[in-house]
């Protein structure tokens, strides 16, 4: 079920293993096994009676490893932020097991749940409401110790968050201020350093910086990956930005509508996707190359995801995918490494007909390209192999075909 | 050389796309090295807490200063009606001061305001009788603001089984007029004092606070920084009281001082049914109604205790309006 | 692609806008200079607090007054001045001539209204068109901004609609009055990124089919480069740098624009360490003196203290002048050369 990175980097070519980054080779630090989270939808006012759930996680199963960052992408609504949840024990999980170094944390309650959390932290999405406006920095930093008085003598709290703030790049005698004085950036790093202060191993950033500007943004992520390396920590890196996800992620895991679809190290999602969500989702990011735009072969998802509540039967993603067959709708198709891909293509898939992506280049484009990957920049350098079980469809619908598309709300295209 | 930190200039606007107003300001930027590190100002910024900043904006605002002025004047009086007058409230000179009219050069004098039918100071009666409606305002509105307050934050808090007990015990007490439920307690009984107002009022109040409160509590907890608070392990208590209850309570102080407003009021129209205080205690609501039968010949006696009334209601009205100027949280 | 044929659509001329608050007066926009022409895309880029919404807000006449004030400027509508001609005539440029898209669609749209009476009544009210007429036009409109089975959910209520169809409602209704300008604020930031496109995709379409003008007020520069011909840089209220699309990608002419461009991680490329730009952008009610990112810029010399840079054309190496192109850059030159 898990990628085990030693292996799909020994059938990688020579030139990719220069992607390759320390993948997964290490213990599992998180151990999470088909983790389930269902919200009940009640009907009635005295005599609650539940007439359905709304299917948030789904089954989700994944290693983290210790010192690695995990990302995780998905468009709202895909559970990504109630996995995080979950997982932080924030909130109770329907089924399912979720292990810290090897001992079940899931359902845990009373002091054994205090002394899992002294090790995973989390780091939320709006630093404008992450932080008790009422409260000092030095109250909000310093709480941790006083909910877990062994971490920090009394005598010694003062200076301990004095040096969390630096250590976050604030400066120390901001102590006495609030929240509010601050701006945005400051504020999640105020955020980074409440979550630090306990010295955990594991940190899951919900989101960290999709509230920030631009350029507060970059610093806030090199501030992250800078803390990673001082402090040994692993995260969880929960975002909808692709780009960033693959600047800060070893691994990446997709998510679509409470399922994994896709696990895989960056390069093995982002140059290698076999998914066809992932393909989709990646082709729709925006790059901020205006030379990129007319080479970019855009899949354009047609419809919208389904509702959690009432997902389709089978493949979760069939009803906007341009690949679904009769078999998508009975079958559903599991998080597994398709046999029939090599190299960089073999990793957690999780559909019938994995493949990578075909994109027909004319000469002049792949000219370009070619020029692209010699600066090291190619995005999906000229890779192409067919697998074997694929159907042959066009996976790049021509414009006007798309327009035609464009808009089915649901059922299976075509 | 502008200070960004000045604190005599907090940035808090309510203009449409300048986010960054609310951000600190960036000098001495240029000689920082290190990009890590967003801000080190040059002077030092005053820690300013919100209640010090909607403190700050209170101190602003003329309503605030008026009515201040007034409550602050108000409980002077309730506390030491005898600084202001040597005369005394209860003695009655039928023969010589019956509804005399008013001296009006006889500043602070007994007779200032002139006497009521039983030939009674009146500007004595109007300071003395600020004791009893400061008393009860204050007192119901400390009883209302203690229980409605607990009540709404546990419905609030919990949730479930608590919340639609409590919530329906508060849909019970709705439905009764405070005036009637007033009426109705005030009658069990026999000898009426202050404290026997106090009680039927806040028996009958809580429920507002409770409402407010509770509806506060439930946003309060959705926000991020009380998960934040259980992701560190804070357990309930430290939960309720650090994060909930700071966050939760400016709307109950609103509305709690626009009703305590409300409960002198109520306790003046009691007085005035004869079923809130008794004689002897000094009371607007008794002097109104014994100065309704003299009204054409003597609307002094009426005037002065009705005057006293409606301001006090209404500068606690307009404090509790400043307030919630200053509280408004879509200023910060 | 970008040639302006006789008088620009929208020509906005050293607007000043100001906001009148408690601790002072915000300058909000200072100075802001641009034109848009029929049938062309400008990008207005911007971080929060940039004035770029602002600047839009003023063309729409949206902005409340007080507390925002117009000290100095023109905004010319086919070479009328829109701030100081008549209320009324004013009206009907607005919403006929020009319209705007926000971010949120959702709060855009009224929850007790039909879709369908919502978009009929732009016929109603601009058009006088009669109640079945303006349902008919309104079902019209939902087709051709691709929304399916249009005549079976003209009646549904916003909160029935998923994001993205919202906001194809909200560009439906800015198209009824087949408008010259559209002003979109954020279209698609409140948006999943597979929709995203779809939205950016129409709009893009339909302005040109329209010939339409169209504002894309924006601060990812991601979606800019796919759909605008030309760029505005703004930063703090003024414009830092104006620029034809590929050329703006290709060489930024103005230190603020390159740290923007170098601080975006890419999906096509995996660096190291992303470029931070250090500090945050200014305090409106106390812009620093001289260039006003001086404080943030790695390049900031004495002068750039000083004196504020005027927007100053960009000549290539040859002494030609690039079309289109300038920076308020007192080192523009070594900015445009780093590369």
């Amino acid at each position: 079920m898990t990628t085990d990175g030693a292996t799909a980097l020994g059938a990688a070519q020579p030139e990719e293993a220069a992607f390759a980054q320390p993948v997964s080779c290490g213990e599992p630090i998180l151990q999470v096994r088909d983790l389930v989270k269902h919200f009940p939808l009640t009907r009635g006012v005295l005599f609650k009676r539940q007439v359905g759930a709304v299917k948030a996680v789904d089954g989700v199963s994944f290693d983290l490893v210790k010192g690695e960052t995990l990302g995780i992408v998905g468009e709202s609504g895909c559970g990504k932020s109630t996995l995080a949840k979950v997982l932080m024990n924030l909130e109770p999980a329907t089924a399912g097991s979720v292990k810290y170094k090897g001992e079940e944390i899931s359902g845990l309650r009373g002091s054994a749940l205090k002394a899992v959390r002294r090790n995973i932290q989390m780091v939320f999405q709006d630093p404008y409401t992450s932080l008790n406006p009422r409260m000092t920095v030095g109250d909000i930093i310093g709480e941790p110790y006083e909910i877990h008085p062994e971490v920090a003598p009394k005598g010694q709290r003062k200076t301990a968050v004095q040096d969390l703030l630096d250590v976050v790049g604030l400066n120390p005698e901001y102590i006495n201020r609030y929240p509010h004085q601050f701006s945005g950036g400051q504020r999640q790093r105020i955020g980074i350093a409440r979550g630090l202060a306990l010295k955990p191993e594991v940190i899951i950033c919900d989101e960290p910086v999709s509230a920030l500007d631009v350029s507060v943004q970059a610093q806030v992520i090199n501030l992250l990956e800078q803390l990673q390396g001082e402090f040994d920590l692993s995260y969880m890196f929960i975002a909808h930005d692709l780009s960033i996800v693959r600047h800060i992620s070893d691994r990446v895991g997709v998510m679509y509508l409470g399922k994994m679809v896709e696990l895989g190290s960056d390069a093995e999602i982002y140059d290698h996707a076999t998914h066809p969500y992932t393909q989709a989702l990646l082709s729709a990011v925006p790059v901020p190359d205006p030379t990129a735009r007319e080479r970019r072969d855009r899949i354009v998802l047609t419809g919208d995801v389904p509702s959690p509540a009432n997902p389709p039967s089978g493949c979760r993603f069939r009803t906007r995918c341009w690949k679904a067959q009769d078999r998508c709708a009975v079958e559903e198709p599991l998080l597994a490494r398709p046999a029939w891909l090599t190299g960089l293509a073999v990793h957690d898939s999780a559909c019938h007909f994995a493949a990578e992506r075909e994109i027909e280049l004319s000469a002049a484009e792949r000219e370009i390209e070619l020029s692209a990957a010699e600066r090291e920049i190619g995005p999906r350098a000229a890779e192409r192999e067919v697998g074997p079980s694929t159907p042959e469809r066009e996976i790049g619908p021509s414009t006007a075909e798309r327009q035609e598309n464009e808009g089915g709300e649901t059922g299976t295209p075509q | 050389m502008p200070d960004p930190f000045d604190p005599e200039n907090p940035t808090h606007t309510r203009l449409p796309d300048t986010h960054a107003l609310d951000y600190a300001g960036n000098q001495g930027m240029a000689v920082e090295q290190d990009q890590l590190l967003e801000t080190r100002p040059e002077k030092r910024e005053e820690a300013r807490s919100l209640w010090q900043d909607a403190w700050r904006d209170l101190r602003r605002r003329p309503i605030f200063l008026v009515s201040a002025v007034l409550i602050v004047l108000l409980v002077i009086i309730a506390i030491f009606p005898g600084l202001f007058t040597d005369a005394d409230p209860r003695h009655a000179d039928l023969v010589n001061n019956y509804l005399k009219k008013p001296n009006w050069t006889d500043f602070f004098g007994a007779g200032w305001f002139g006497y009521d039918g039983q030939g009674r100071s009146i500007y004595a009666r109007v300071l003395y009788g600020a004791r009893a409606s400061i008393t009860v305002g204050i007192c119901v509105t400390l009883a209302v603001a203690i229980t409605g307050g607990l009540a709404g934050m546990v419905a609030g808090y919990f949730g479930g089984w608590v919340d639609a007990l409590i919530s329906r015990l508060v849909d019970i007490f709705f439905g009764i007029p405070l005036l009637l439920g007033a009426l109705v307690i005030l009658n069990a009984f026999t000898h009426r004092t202050v404290w026997s107002v106090v009680f039927a009022l806040a028996f009958l109040g809580w429920t507002q606070i409770a409402r407010v409160m509770r509806g506060a509590v439930l946003t309060v907890k959705q926000a991020d920084y009380v998960t934040a608070a259980r992701a560190l392990g804070a357990g309930t208590r430290r939960i309720m009281f650090r994060h909930i209850l700071p966050n939760a309570v400016a709307p109950v102080i609103v509305v709690a001082t626009i009703a305590l407003g409300g409960y002198i009021a109520a306790e003046a129209t009691l007085s005035y049914l004869g079923i809130g205080l008794q004689d002897p205690t000094i009371s607007w609501g008794i002097d109104i109604s014994s100065a309704q039968n003299v009204i054409r010949t003597a609307p002094y006696a009426l005037f002065f205790p009705a005057a006293a009334l409606s301001i006090t209601v209404l500068a606690f009205i307009m404090l509790g309006d400043a307030v919630r100027d200053a509280l408004d949280p879509k200023l910060r | 692609m970008t040639t302006i044929v006789g008088m620009p659509l929208l020509d906005v001329r050293d607007l000043h806008v100001e906001f009148v608050t408690r601790d002072g007066v915000a300058k909000a926009v200072n100075g802001v200079n641009y034109r848009v022409s029929a049938g062309e895309t400008l990008a207005v880029l911007g971080e929060s607090g940039s004035g770029k919404s602002v600047t839009a807000q003023a063309i729409m006449g949206i902005l409340d007054m007080p507390p925002a004030r117009i000290p100095k400027g023109q905004i010319l509508f086919k070479g009328e001045d829109m701030l100081t001609m008549g209320k009324d005539a004013r009206r009907k440029i607005r919403g006929q001539k020009i319209a705007m898209i926000f971010q949120d669609a959702l709060s855009s749209l009224n929850p007790v209204l039909s879709v369908g009476y919502q978009l009929g009544e732009m016929f109603r009210a601009h058009r006088g068109a009669s109640h079945k007429d303006a349902k008919a036009k309104a079902v019209e409109l939902m087709d051709r901004v691709r929304i399916p089975a249009a005549a079976q959910r003209v009646n549904d209520y916003p909160h029935q609609f998923s994001g993205g169809m919202r906001q194809r409602i909200m560009i439906a209704m800015a198209l009824a009055l087949e408008p010259d300008l559209i002003i979109a604020d954020e279209p698609t930031t409140a948006l999943d990124v597979t929709v995203q496109a779809q939205v950016m995709d129409l709009l893009a379409e339909l302005q040109a089919e329209y010939h339409m003008g169209l504002i894309l007020i924006t601060h990812d520069l991601g979606v800019v480069a796919d759909v605008a011909d030309k760029i505005a840089v703004m930063y703090a209220g003024q414009i830092v740098e104006t620029a034809p699309v590929h050329d703006l990608y290709a060489a930024p002419a103005h230190p603020y624009t390159r740290g923007l461009l170098d601080s975006i991680p890419r999906l096509d490329q995996k660096g190291q360490e992303l470029f931070a730009i250090k500090g945050l952008p200014p305090n409106l009610l106390r812009i620093p003196p001289g260039c006003p990112f001086n404080p943030r810029c790695p390049r900031a010399q004495d002068i750039c203290r000083r004196t504020d840079p005027p927007l100053t054309q960009v000549v290539a190496d040859d002494g030609e002048p690039v079309l289109g192109r300038a920076s308020a850059c007192h080192f523009w030159k070594e900015t445009l050369r780093d590369d």
